[in-house]
């Protein structure tokens, strides 16, 4: 197999649609008789519901109204644990939580509708924060308002600590942050008793949504089927969340007999639906005279908000990620995702990664200032080489030398030239103070541990009448290049050219379930499978008589479609197998938690302004280790995005909270990054190809997430001297820590160890 | 959609409903009367009235860009504008810009470039380049980043879409007939 269009950056194929205006987003797509929803939500964080009052000067026999009665199956969003309800009925967990569900044909007169209904609650005490949802102020899910708890344990941290020459300890701090898809999300929903539910979406996740409707309706797979439709953006914040919305229209369109279209709109979409999960995390490290890391303990704290949804998830990648690159022999980790009373927070790019590796990567810069090391020096001794183990004991394979890469980074970041130049500079007088920081770190490649194997993933591929080929997967385009980079792998495994590949679109009624578009798995998990099932096809045309290699694409298309004339159909499908070395141990976490690791080394150039506390980035170097780049301007794509969200979450993005309910919920008040406000992005790609991806291919997409925030961070110690503990580092968070003085003592305690 | 907050009776709602005011617009090169309601934004009525759905609502509040569209050749968020406001105005969407497979230059530089991923933000972001090219300001990468930041783009595509624009500045600079007129 030749790579004709792997490594190339061929079209989008959905380039022209975008560019027109021709592409239907769930928004754009009407039916005849269809009718508008919307949701009544609870305004209070926690209570007792007593009743619904339907208010006056509304013509409510007009109306489709749905509460939990109405609700045929279960009244859950079956997830993981289901304990978040469809409808709240009886209980409130959180504000913005839906209670009833209206349908008119009158958009105007829906909203005024929506405003006269009446939720008489009775308040109780609610929990906003992770620390008072440890100490229990009140308990408001469970026993311990304890989601989750998940341990990792390596070597003897005992000893460790013992046998240090010094002990630091920091806190540090991590916010929410919006997802801010520029498509809000919606849904249109339609149901008839022969056949059941069909929704069509903007969404990340069919499956994930045909799995929630077939409890809530009590009906088989069969009549539940889930489109997807032109996805404007998701970022993890259309992946839990869209089984939300997609019931709901669901319920009303049952009762309804008319299909029934929800969108939210700005106010309600940011305030109501999912947000990266704000975590808190004490590093203790013990270490040596010399840099070297002899133990971690790290206790990581995420809040999940009112309902467990995929906080378990989230929380094992994150303490996964928790310890680094790095070979440290005694590793404690304390995982815990907690119960508030805020909306469940949920999927975003990074997963749990980002916020533990924030900690870490602050940490081993304080380490370094406390002992007099520079920042790339205490992580070069301490770096993990292949053949030694990570925090869960895995053995590194993947064949990757963090000082080859972080060498080159630092190169292409002129490191050494700003260091000597910023030091110099940073002594005249002038408000203006300049710094460089860095960040090391890696990201799992698709499902943690064994969650591939359960997922059982399949792709198919079938041959057109015509002669094409197309891609049957139900893993969706969202921006991040899924149709273009699935026709390469397919193109290249088939020999043919770009177009004779097509991507059939997300539906449950025709694609397999090749598992959901999220954790950095579709180009390297999914896309592996479009490569194995698209050689089975090919064997089967070679097999057939119909065609001879060497072969033309012309010759390829008219073999194809002479097979299909005869035979009827040509399909080949390929089913996941795990790599034969993968061992997870769920109950230890020990073992082989990814197939496969990206790494990367970035380097954000920043300036503080002293006066204004304001600090920018003026330039970011973003080096990785991916296997084989499929796309190269799809790649640096990717890049330059997460690392602009990742600009946004370590600086900007500041979700302003209220008894448990986002208070900036616009977007004049929660700021993200704009063309104005971004640096160069420069992403640099090393290619160590990963046997079990597709010519190599390992994960892209969650990665360049993860190191903005503490590079920035770390850039703004080496400008001013501040350690800030918490991002975003909004003006006022570094003012705080400057009038603080907040030196490497006070964000993090300093403990000689005495020796006897 | 919001609907008016005012304190109203049913019956002086279903009125205010019933409210209707005649507007004429030129929309693509094509001349457009519709009777709507009053407070019928240029965004809505493109979208619902007409089924030029290429135009999109992103924030409603005039905070994103997604809505962009030209009007008399000038950029603006169409969420922001009541329709009737602009009775006799030529309007110019992303569907007025490109003649079939025709696609207008900046469209051409967009697919070029990979300016754009999920592609909610395009249509706002070419017509928003469509207007910047016309006012002529843009002189360094600088300009056109800052005269560009009312078009958010959440997947971060900023890099390939400014170098889509200076490609078409630099094309129009060579060639005074490259920039077609919308």
């Amino acid at each position: 197999m030749k790579n004709r269009l792997i490594g190339t950056s061929v079209p989008r194929k959905e380039a022209f649609d975008k560019v027109t205006g021709r592409a239907r987003y769930v928004d754009d797509v009407s039916f005849p008789g269809m009718i508008y929803g919307t949701t009544v939500r609870s305004k209070v964080a926690r209570g007792r519901l007593r009743g619904i009052a339907l208010g006056p000067g509304i013509p409510w026999d007009e109306f489709v109204v749905v509460t939990a009665k109405d609700i045929p199956g279960i009244n859950a969003i079956h997830l993981i644990n289901d304990d978040q309800p469809c409808l709240a009925d009886g209980v409130i967990n959180h504000p913005e939580e839906p209670v009833v569900l209206l349908a008119h044909p009158d958009k105007h007169l829906l909203e005024k509708a929506r405003q006269a209904v009446v939720l008489d609650i009775d308040e109780l005490p609610a929990v906003h924060s992770i620390e008072d949802a440890l100490a229990k102020t009140a308990v408001v899910w469970g026993e311990d308002n304890i989601f989750k708890r998940y341990t990792i344990e390596k070597g003897d941290i005992a000893e460790a600590f013992a046998n240090a020459d010094v002990i630091l300890e920091g806190h540090y701090e991590t916010g929410a942050q919006e997802q801010l898809y520029i498509e809000n999300n919606g849904v249109i929903a339609s149901y008839s008793e022969e056949a059941g539910v069909t929704i069509w979406g903007s969404l990340q996740c069919p499956y994930y949504i045909q799995k929630a409707l077939i409890p809530l309706f009590g009906v088989g797979p069969e009549r539940a089927r889930v489109i997807q439709l032109e996805t404007g953006g998701g970022f993890g914040g259309k992946e839990e969340y869209p089984s939300m919305i997609a019931s709901h229209a669901a319920l009303l369109a049952k009762k309804a007999g008319v299909p029934v279209k929800i969108i939210y709109d700005r106010a309600e979409d940011m305030a109501a639906t999912t947000k990266r999960h704000p975590s808190r995390t004490v590093v203790r490290a013990a270490v040596m005279r010399d840099g070297t890391v002899v133990g971690l303990d790290i206790d990581f704290a995420i809040d999940g908000g009112a309902y467990s949804t995929l906080s378990q998830v989230v929380l094992s990648r994150g303490l996964i990620h928790a310890a680094g690159p790095y070979s440290c022999p005694n590793v404690h980790i304390l995982g815990r995702a907690v119960a508030t009373n805020s909306p469940p927070h949920g999927a975003f790019r990074g997963f749990g990664a980002p916020q533990s590796i924030f900690a870490l990567e602050r940490h081993l810069d304080e380490i370094g200032k406390y002992l007099g090391i520079a920042p790339d020096e205490i992580r070069r001794r301490n770096f993990v080489k292949p053949g030694q183990t990570l925090a869960t004991g895995q053995v590194v394979r993947d064949d990757v030398d963090m000082n080859v890469l972080l060498d080159r980074a630092l190169e292409a970041a002129g490191w050494g030239d700003k260091k000597a130049r910023f030091a110099v500079e940073n002594r005249e007088e002038g408000s203006v103070k300049r710094g460089i920081g860095l960040a090391t770190f890696l990201h799992g490649t698709g499902f943690t541990g064994s969650g591939e194997k359960f997922l059982a993933s399949i792709v198919g591929v079938e041959a057109t009448a015509d002669g094409h080929v197309r891609v049957l997967a139900a893993s969706t385009e969202i921006g991040q290049g899924t149709n273009t980079i699935f026709a390469q792998i397919a193109g290249d495994a088939l020999g043919v050219d770009y177009d004779v590949i097509q991507v059939g679109q997300p539906d449950t009624a025709f694609v397999p379930n090749s598992g959901p578009t999220v954790a950095s798995r579709t180009c390297t998990i999914v896309g592996k499978l479009v490569e194995t099932a698209a050689l089975g096809l090919r064997q089967t045309l070679l097999g057939s008589g119909l065609l001879e290699e060497p072969y033309s694409s012309e010759q390829f298309v008219k073999a194809c479609s002479a097979y299909v004339a005869r035979s009827g159909e040509l399909r080949a499908y390929a089913e996941y197998k795990q790599p034969p070395y993968i061992k997870w141990d769920e109950d230890t976490f020990k073992g082989d938690a990814y197939g496969a690791y990206s790494w990367a080394v970035y380097v954000a150039s920043v300036k503080v302004d002293t006066l204004t506390y304001e600090a920018t980035v003026e330039d970011f170097v973003a080096l990785q280790e991916v296997g084989k780049v499929i796309h190269p301007t799809l790649a640096a794509g990717q890049i330059e995005g997460g690392v602009a969200q990742g600009i946004g979450w370590a600086l900007y993005e500041n979700v302003v909270w209220k008894n448990g309910r986002m208070a900036n919920d616009r977007m004049t008040d929660y700021i993200m990054p704009t063309s104005v406000d971004l640096p160069p992005i420069r992403a640099l790609f090393a290619e160590s190809p990963y046997s079990y991806g597709p010519s190599g291919a390992k994960g892209i997409g969650e990665l360049p997430m993860d190191g903005p925030g503490p590079a920035i961070v770390n850039a703004i110690l080496d400008a001013v001297g501040i350690g800030i503990p918490r991002i975003p580092a909004t003006p006022e968070v570094v003012m705080e820590a400057y009038l603080a003085n907040t030196s490497v003592t006070r964000v993090c305690r300093a403990t000689e160890v005495a020796r006897g | 959609m919001v609907a008016p907050h005012v304190d109203v009776s049913n019956d002086e709602h279903a009125e205010l409903l019933a409210c209707r005011s005649l507007v004429t617009l030129r929309i693509n090169g094509r001349e457009t009367k519709l009777t709507i309601a009053p407070w019928t934004t240029l965004l809505d009525l493109l979208r619902e009235h007409l089924d030029l759905t290429g135009t999109k609502k992103g924030c409603d509040n005039g905070q994103c860009g997604a809505c962009t569209v030209l009007v008399d050749g000038t950029r603006i968020n169409a969420c922001l504008t009541l329709a009737v406001t602009k009775d006799g105005s030529e309007v110019t969407t992303i569907e007025g810009l490109s003649a079939g497979d025709q696609l207008h230059p900046v469209q051409k530089a967009f697919i070029e470039r990979d300016a754009f991923q999920c592609g909610y933000c395009t249509p706002g972001q070419i017509c928003s380049i469509v207007g910047l090219l016309r006012e002529g300001r843009a002189k360094t990468t600088r300009d056109v980043r800052e005269l560009m930041s009312g078009n958010i783009c959440r997947c971060g595509a900023y890099a390939n879409i400014v170098a889509a624009i200076e490609d078409v500045l630099t094309e129009a600079s060579h060639t005074p007939d490259g920039e077609r007129e919308p």
